[in-house]
């Protein structure tokens, strides 16, 4: 929200500055953005510390933490078989990130004035550069263990000899969209969310202004932002899920071409 | 929108807090804590299987010795009913053996008083005729004169007995004095 009481959306995705920090030539200054990520690794932490007590019989919180990690470790299992353990951390560190991340962005602290949550996930500066690395990392595991035979994925099995010419461009070309389909969609369904709960927030303030008429949209707006606030709690799952899945799928393709 | 006019000044610094924080999280969480959590999940695992199969084993052997005992138990029951049997057997035999060895010995006893008494009968018997003949002989002497020699008259008592014995069974013990009456 801006100071003249017009309502802006994007204001929300503002990176604000902190402290001011310079390495060499770079500005790495400690922003809202940095801090809010800082947030989501005090939450993991607190969370995984806490389930951390190796009882044999374990309580609520050790369940929930085991919970994570089998839910992880099956995804794992199934998506690139016995040989993924050693992507275990990775997958989970990627999976509980962007997770708490968008579910600290829903944090209702706007109530407080001049606060706002920050998502992270949010920016494509931070998508992009997750999706990049996912990548990287696949095109390192493909090249490390099949060397150029990786190339062989760009030919699905039982391809005919004459249509190789025309289906090795498509499968390259789809396989190069794949960071870019997996970092947009995180950020373009974070953004989406939440400039639609700006929206319709902002319906219920000018309307429970304006008159009679006014009211009724104010009241709809109400009911639908419920709706909407519902359905973004999951999708903050979804999109976090759907980001390791993607990601354990394409390391699956890496280690057994298929 | 922010996120693409703000870029080129904050991409630095995302990119730097974002290694720093996930750099932690995969280092410091992911390689950290994540396999001590797992590694007390598989312990837990191991321990639950190894238990349901040292139950298992447990109630095998359980079993085992159910049979067993019960195999034992029936065995001794058999064995105790036997040994019943035969006690009761032995215990009837010895009751029955001194059953008749009593009855022998009332029996001989019976038969020795009967003897004596037989004895005694005919003592008095015997007695009796010798004292019906002198009485026999004195009568005929007082009455007719003759002299009647000793044979003659008992053996004339003897007839005479011998008679009333044939026409009247009387009690040997009321024999004596019917036969000194008839005399």
């Amino acid at each position: 929200m801006t100071a003249e009481g017009k309502i802006d959306p994007m204001h929300q995705f503002t990176i604000e500055r902190i402290a001011p920090l310079h390495l060499g030539p770079y500005d790495i200054s400690f922003t809202t953005s940095a801090a809010w990520m800082l947030l989501a690794l005090a939450l993991i932490f607190a969370f995984m510390a806490l389930g951390l007590k190796r009882e044999l019989v374990p309580g609520r919180w050790q369940v929930a933490v085991e919970g994570l990690t089998n839910f992880i470790d099956d995804m794992v299992k199934v998506n690139i078989g016995p040989e993924g353990q050693k992507f275990v951390p990775y997958i989970f560190a990627l999976f509980t990130f962007i997770l708490v991340s968008n579910l600290a962005g829903l944090l209702p602290l706007a109530i407080i004035p001049g606060w706002h949550p920050f998502t992270t996930t949010s920016q494509f500066s931070i998508t992009g550069v997750l999706a990049v690395l996912s990548f990287s990392i696949v095109l390192i595991v493909g090249f490390w263990r099949h060397g150029l035979r990786f190339f062989s994925l760009f030919v699905p099995h039982g391809t005919p000899l004459l249509m190789i010419p025309l289906i090795a461009p498509i499968e390259f070309i789809s396989f190069m969209v794949r960071p870019f389909s997996l970092g947009l969609r995180l950020f373009v369904a974070m953004i989406a969310g939440h400039i639609l709960m700006e929206v319709f927030g902002s319906f219920i303030v000018s309307g429970f202004n304006g008159g009679l008429m006014g009211w009724g949209i104010g009241i709809l707006s109400f009911f639908f932002i419920m709706f909407v606030v519902a359905l973004e709690l999951l999708m903050c799952v979804i999109q976090a899920y759907v980001f390791a899945l993607l990601t354990t799928l394409y390391l699956g393709d890496a280690v057994n071409l298929h | 929108m922010p996120q693409i006019t703000q870029l080129a000044e904050v991409f630095a610094s995302q990119l730097f807090w974002l290694a720093v924080v996930f750099g932690l999280i995969f280092f410091g969480i992911g390689r950290g804590m994540l396999p001590k959590i797992r590694s007390t999940v598989v312990a837990r695992d191991r321990q639950v299987t190894d238990d349901l199969e040292k139950a298992r084993a447990a109630r095998a052997t359980a079993e085992q010795t159910e049979a067993e005992w019960r195999e034992r138990m029936d065995h001794a029951r058999t064995e105790a009913s036997r040994i019943a049997q035969q006690a009761k057997q032995a215990s009837a035999h010895e009751a029955e053996a001194r059953v008749k060895e009593a009855l022998q010995q009332i029996d001989a006893r019976i038969e020795q008083a009967r003897s004596r008494i037989r004895a005694a009968v005919a003592a008095a018997r015997a007695e009796m005729e010798l004292v019906a003949a002198e009485a026999a002989q004195q009568m005929v002497a007082q009455l007719t004169g003759l002299k009647v020699d000793k044979e003659e008259a008992s053996s004339a008592v003897k007839a005479e007995i011998a008679h009333a014995d044939g026409n009247e069974q009387i009690e040997p013990s009321k024999r004596g004095r019917a036969a000194a009456g008839g005399g």
